[in-house]
């Protein structure tokens, strides 16, 4: 055995990653409750509304409130393994980055949100959506996804950072998370409502913009907090 | 970090959670190579100060220093050098122990690990069942494999809660080159085996309610004295 290294970030990162994933792989209980979800989810609003299709705000609401309800189970299983095997002691007892944590961790939180978008835009497109995008809008829909995926992510992660320290942590996760998402989910909502709207129009770029500068804020927020948020 | 520094040296260390202190002022210096034993009821501070040792918990006073840093602020420069086994695994129930500990390999940024890796399997008696996830093992197997995982990196001092229980008599042989005293590394061990515990001990540490009741070289102890911190 060669002489061991406080590993790098990256390493510490993959190694994480790929373990996160190979748990999801094993016991695949996240996506299926999310991928779940969204269905169920898309079904009780067909009925409830009364509608056989939907479009423009009222799409655009369904959609991401789902997406975002969805969101909130993927970041309540986040840390469950952590918690329940001692993993988290296991990483805090080595000497790697807790940077490395917060990246691993919303990376595969983004992951199972970017699955989770693309399964349930299909099902709701089949299921409820009354006009059908063009080639253009689904592009611009899939752009918007990755960005709000993106910042559900990193405040998910950093809220199951906090969570994970108290004993009310299931509670926590709901009532932190989802004001701190409002900003969020109303620029995706109004980027959306025109790109599921008969006729069709065209992404808002001022949206777009207050969605990039809230995955920047966030971004920025998580890695200086996380750190002290994880360690005793 | 000098040769001749204490392993580890407590000053007026106190753990609170909340209003209750779970480590009451435990002052204690331990040079390296020894060991300490840690003796005391169910709920006396053992587990804390393992925790605060292997900087998973911070101290809320006073001082706690291993190989020569400071706990408090440079617990990072030891975490290398720290072997912790606790209560938990810490592996995965989803993994195969040769993915558990490969993973932990990765963390500790030891490079070839896999040769490691087989070793201290071989050692436990765990390498024909290694590629086997580890939520079927039992309770001996699964303390063998967190004893893998301590001491995988080759720290220089292990923290270990009550290492042999779940153990049978085999078992505790098997594990004897990795954690037992002829390794030749700073050891501190809570345990609720008196004689067992003296046996290997250069320092006894007795705990009451966090705090210490005892603490005296070994070889001025009985185990009469022990078992008076259970009554």
């Amino acid at each position: 055995m060669s002489a061991a290294r406080p590993p790098s970030v990256l390493s510490a990162t993959r190694a994480v990653l790929y373990k996160e994933l190979t748990l999801e792989r094993r016991a695949p209980q996240t996506l299926t409750a999310m991928a779940l979800f969204c269905a169920s989810a898309f079904v009780i609003f067909h009925f409830a509304l009364g509608r056989n299709e939907v479009e423009g705000a009222l799409a655009a609401g369904v959609l991401w409130v789902t997406l975002a309800l969805a969101a909130l189970l993927g970041i309540g299983r986040s840390f469950v393994a952590d918690r329940e095997e001692g993993g988290l002691d296991g990483f805090l007892l080595a000497p790697a980055p807790r940077t490395a944590l917060l990246v691993a961790k919303a990376t595969t939180l983004l992951i199972f949100l970017l699955i989770i978008g693309f399964f349930a835009s299909v099902i709701f497109s089949v299921l409820l959506l009354g006009p059908t995008p063009n080639a253009s809008q689904w592009a611009s829909l899939a752009l918007l996804i990755v960005l709000a995926d993106l910042g559900i992510a990193l405040v998910g992660t950093l809220i199951a950072g906090i969570a994970i320290q108290t004993r009310a942590r299931d509670l926590i996760t709901s009532i932190l998370a989802l004001p701190l998402l409002i900003p969020l989910l109303i620029a995706v909502t109004k980027a959306s409502e025109p790109l599921l709207t008969v006729g069709g129009g065209t992404l808002a770029w001022r949206w777009l913009a207050l969605l990039g500068l809230y995955d920047l804020i966030f971004g920025l927020l998580a890695y200086a907090l996380f750190d002290y948020l994880v360690e005793d | 970090m000098a040769s001749t520094e204490p392993a580890v040296v407590c000053s007026g260390l106190v753990r609170r959670y909340g209003e209750r202190r779970a480590l009451d002022g435990i002052d204690l210096t331990l040079e390296q190579g020894q060991t300490l034993v840690v003796f005391g009821p169910n709920g006396a501070g053992k587990t804390t100060l393992l925790r605060v040792l292997s900087t998973l918990l911070r101290p809320s006073e006073g001082n706690a220093s291993l190989l020569g840093s400071d706990l408090r602020k440079e617990g990072w420069k030891v975490r290398s050098q720290i072997g912790f086994l606790g209560h938990q695994s810490l592996c995965y129930g989803d993994l195969t122990a040769r993915e558990n500990l490969r993973y932990h390999a990765r963390l500790h940024g030891i490079g070839g690990a896999a040769a490691r890796i087989e070793a201290v399997l071989e050692q436990t008696q765990l390498s024909d069942r290694g590629d086997e996830r580890v939520f079927g093992y039992s309770r001996g197997m699964l303390q063998r494999l967190a004893i893998c995982r301590a001491v995988l990196h080759e720290p220089q001092v292990l923290l270990l809660d009550e290492p042999r229980s779940n153990l049978d008599p085999a078992a505790i042989e098997q594990v004897e080159p990795l954690i037992g005293a002829a390794v030749g590394r700073t050891r501190v061990i809570a345990s609720h085996d008196p004689a067992g515990g003296l046996a290997e001990a250069n320092l006894v540490l007795g705990l009451r309610n966090g705090a210490a009741t005892l603490l005296a070289p070994a070889e001025q102890v009985s185990t009469e004295q022990i078992a008076e911190l259970y009554r």
